[in-house]
């Protein structure tokens, strides 16, 4: 395992040669079910990555596969190698706990715990041993400026998140997973619940982020990957059929069944 | 009319009478108690009634001060929640969260079959295993508030251990994953995000079993000692309200009888208060 403050001496932003992620042959079974075959990728850091295709395809599996979120899955099984800045994450010596702290997870339904706007910030940090209420409070006020909700909720920090429209949900679960301070933001369709507005307020803050983290999202929208994205990834029946430049992608996609999804006619 | 209109009115016909003879069965019990305690308490006095630790009915004059009863129903209660209720929310945890299936399909029969048995039984058990214990390791006669804080605490465990185990169980599951994917363990996220998510079930788990044991007789009158003097330590006997009721129900006339029917109006109280108490905790539950 590596320490995270060695990590950022040594794998400094853009470092061409290490990718954050490279994801090599990796086949997962949900029980006899393989949702997931041969997958390459490699996610480059302090960009963009979207993952499209059609329902079912296994984007959500990839997407958890990335933070060990499967493991929880009962029969679930992978082989292949997950490499988070060249270490293995699913070898015998590695923090689960540690791994989804670096890399954080926004679910497509908007998820804040039962409690206070605060207390929701502030459960990550808690977590991971953060006791100093002065420090708690820094960290929900830059979480939740960062996630540019902050003018929107700093006169209800004591009220309950569950009473904060779906947007403002959201955005919540993003700030909440930035104050662990991960350097890898997941997210899977984050914007499906949501309406054009909280959408755009999403795609505006993840072009923001990307400064800062490596970012991976999942979308059925085809313009959203085309806006906000710099790779695009196709999955197909657990296979990725192309992977690259958000451009070439859209533009002038190697494979035709890449262009037919994308185009509409089928999927 | 057609058959089976008339059918639906019969229906209809049905449940009203129902309802009326269970909401008279309600109003019957409740005037039936204060008819009969009114008078007893005005006689005695409130103040002196409840809180009075003089219980003499065969004295000249007679004293009736229940107050005795009122603090060993509250040292019972509390003992038996002190024991019970950590115990029944680690197994409810233990049993939503960590129990491996086969292990859950012998635990569950078990935990139910401790709710199914009669209370006279806990007593004997209460009798003839919990009170030599304390009086062999701790002294005294062994019928005590511990002895009945030990057995109550044993017998709210279904109910404490269901009702929460219940409301961990109906929790989504984006909670747990929310707090998992920020790192945290499963310890963590059970104990620090799933029970405060489930706060009003669980809070509600143990107002129930709070019920059970105030309300509580059989058991509690075979252990608890029965003394009207006021304890000294966990290790005296008390009488519970309920216990002093029943030993002495059976004999007593005229003012003596008035003034243990209004024990068990205070009781009453009591319950209701309890139930008020669900009522508003299930209300908070839904209003987040
Ligand atoms: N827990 C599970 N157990 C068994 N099979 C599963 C499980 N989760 C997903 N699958 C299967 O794996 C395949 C991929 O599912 P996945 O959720 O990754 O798809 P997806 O691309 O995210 O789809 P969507 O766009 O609808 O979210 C599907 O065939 C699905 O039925
Ligand atoms: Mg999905």
């Amino acid at each position: 395992m590596i320490r995270p403050e060695l990590r950022q001496n040594v794998y400094i932003r853009g470092d061409a040669a290490t990718p954050k992620f490279r994801v090599r042959e990796l086949d997962l079974f949900y029980g006899t079910f393989q949702a997931l075959k041969s997958v390459d990728m490699d996610i480059e850091a302090n960009e963009i990555t979207a993952l499209i295709g059609p329902s079912g395809c296994g984007k959500s599996t990839f997407l958890k596969t990335l933070d060990r979120m499967n493991d929880i899955i009962p029969g679930c099984r992978i082989s292949g190698k997950v490499e988070l800045d060249g270490a293995d994450i699913y070898a015998g010596g590695m923090d689960v706990n540690l791994l989804r702290k670096r890399v954080g997870m926004v679910f497509q339904k908007p998820n804040p715990f039962p409690a206070s706007v605060y207390d929701n910030i502030a459960y990550g940090p808690k977590t991971h041993g953060v006791r100093k209420k002065s420090e708690l409070d820094d960290i929900v006020e830059s979480s939740l400026r960062r996630a540019a909700i902050w003018d929107e909720l700093k006169d209800r920090l004591k009220k309950s998140a569950l009473g904060l429209s779906g947007g403002q949900q959201q955005r919540l679960c993003i700030a909440r997973a930035l104050a662990v301070k991960p350097d890898v933001l997941l997210m899977d369709e984050p914007t499906s619940a949501l309406d054009p507005i909280s959408t755009g307020k999403i795609e505006e803050l993840a072009q923001e982020l990307k400064k800062d983290y490596t970012i991976v999202i999942v979308t059925h929208n085809m313009q959203q990957a085309a806006r906000i994205s710099d790779k695009t990834g196709f999955f197909l029946l657990g296979e990725l059929i192309e992977f690259g430049g958000t451009d070439e992608v859209f533009d002038a996609p190697r494979e035709k069944r890449t262009e037919d999804y994308i185009t509409g006619r089928f999927g | 009319m057609t058959f089976s209109a008339f059918k639906e009115t019969a229906m209809k016909v049905v449940f009203a009478v129902t309802a009326a003879v269970f909401i008279l069965c309600v109003i019957v019990i409740c005037v039936f108690i204060f008819a009969r305690s009114v008078p007893a308490i005005g006689e005695i006095g409130l103040f002196e009634f409840l809180f009075s630790t003089e219980w003499a009915p065969n004295n000249t004059p007679a004293s009736y001060g229940i107050g005795t009863m009122i603090v060993g129903t509250c040292f019972v209660t509390a003992g038996a929640l002190v024991i019970g209720v950590p115990i029944g929310l680690l197994m409810a945890a233990f049993m939503a969260r960590y129990c491996p299936k086969p292990l859950y399909k012998v635990m569950k029969p078990m935990t139910n079959i401790l709710a199914g048995i009669p209370s006279i039984v806990y007593g004997y058990f209460g009798m003839m295993v919990i009170a030599p214990l304390i009086r062999d390791n701790f002294g005294g006669t062994g019928y005590s508030i511990l002895t009945a804080s030990i057995v109550l605490g044993i017998m709210i465990l279904p109910t404490v251990i269901g009702v929460s185990e219940s409301a961990l169980r109906a929790l989504p599951n984006t909670y747990y994953e929310g707090a998992l994917a920020l790192g945290a363990t499963h310890e963590h996220a059970v104990f620090m995000t799933e029970f405060p998510a489930a706060r009003s079930g669980i809070l509600t788990s143990v107002v129930l079993g709070l019920g059970r044991v105030v309300g509580e007789t059989m058991a509690v009158v075979m252990i608890v000692g029965n003394s009207t003097a006021l304890p000294d330590s966990l290790l005296d006997g008390v009488r519970t309200m309920t216990s002093h009721i029943v030993l002495e129900l059976g004999y007593a006339t005229d003012l003596h009888r008035g003034a243990l029917i209004a024990t068990a109006a205070v009781l009453f109280v009591f319950i209701l208060f309890i139930n008020l108490l669900i009522v508003a905790i299930r209300r908070k539950g839904r209003a987040k």
